[in-house]
């Protein structure tokens, strides 16, 4: 997809809005998360309980509920950073003047889920070796006879589907989400500016309806920010576990 | 009228993962409601169930575009 260039001039080719908005989402989240941290206090001020109230969400119900008590550890920052970069990238989709989520760019998703699998594979064979593609692909309690499929699926489900539907199920449901918004917008305009009446009422229900799904992808954006942590976390479960 | 005939495909294909996620999520408010303090050890299995059956419809998406 073509990135419009926002600076006219002296900007790197493809620098676009969506690398801005990359960059102002790193400050904003280190800026908050620094400023929430500076000052740790025992009984905590708002803006302490916001950060540890948020750094609590990811390490407990993501990291140590999926996980496991034993080493999840190591990858709480890896869950903690995806967790807020993609929340943050999500809202800009739902802030009035910005209005694009930066994850609706499907580049922006790729590099995510590449990060992601690169992880799992490489904990995988740190942990079991070159033995972890056979334990990866062969389930067992499967009767030989039906091996040679299942290995097949297998691989893959596990290797070849799988970082493309982390990657494409973030990214379709924001871009989804763009378009419906932007849909309804255009819609509500073509429908006001009509010289006959009747379609003038019609306006108004879209631009309604508009104003609901504005309000919906706010759900949306923070449901698939924890969708996908959680299957970063499962991932990593998957490939640190014994067993299949 | 232009357009793709991939799409109304896609859109009938989506029924399918619709019916799916619809029935997971079905049964873990059942469990839920059943016995609300395993909500802890089903949610992530819920979840996990959501992205499982959300697959299909992605790459739905993306055959509907491809081909």
């Amino acid at each position: 997809m073509h990135l419009p260039a926002i600076i006219p001039w002296g900007a790197p080719e493809g620098f676009g809005k969506q690398m801005l908005l990359i960059l102002l989402s790193v400050l904003l989240i280190s800026w908050f998360f620094v400023a929430a941290a500076r000052r740790g206090q025992m009984v905590p001020g708002k803006l302490q309980f916001l950060g540890e109230m948020s750094y609590n969400f990811v390490r407990n119900s993501v990291g140590k509920d999926i996980i496991g008590e034993r080493d999840f550890r190591p990858y709480v920052p890896l869950l903690f950073a995806l967790f807020f970069f993609i929340l943050v990238n999500n809202f800009y989709g739902s802030i009035p003047l910005i209005q694009l989520p930066t994850t609706s760019h499907v580049g922006t998703a790729y590099a995510l889920a590449g990060i992601v699998y690169v992880t799992w594979i490489v904990l995988g064979l740190k942990k079991h070796g070159i033995g972890y593609f056979k334990l990866a692909v062969v389930p067992s309690g499967v009767p030989k006879a039906i091996l040679p499929l299942v290995v097949v699926i297998e691989i893959i489900s596990t290797f070849l589907v799988r970082p493309v539907t982390h990657s494409l199920r973030l990214f379709a449901t924001m871009l989804a989400g763009h378009l419906i918004i932007m849909l309804a917008a255009a819609g509500s305009e073509f429908l006001l500016t009509q010289d006959q009446w009747l379609l003038k009422p019609l306006g108004l229900l879209t631009l309604a309806g508009g104003v609901g799904m504005y309000l919906f992808e706010v759900l949306i954006q923070v449901l698939q920010a924890y969708v996908f942590t959680l299957l970063t976390a499962i991932y990593i479960q998957g490939s640190l576990a014994e067993e299949h | 009228m232009e357009g793709n005939i991939n799409l109304v495909g896609y859109g009938l294909s989506a029924i399918g993962g619709a019916i799916g996620v619809g029935l997971v999520f079905a049964a873990y408010i059942n469990g839920v409601a059943r016995q609300p303090e395993a909500q802890r050890v089903l949610q992530p299995i819920a979840f996990l169930g959501l992205a499982l059956t959300e697959a299909l419809a992605i790459l739905g998406l993306v055959f509907a575009f491809v081909l």
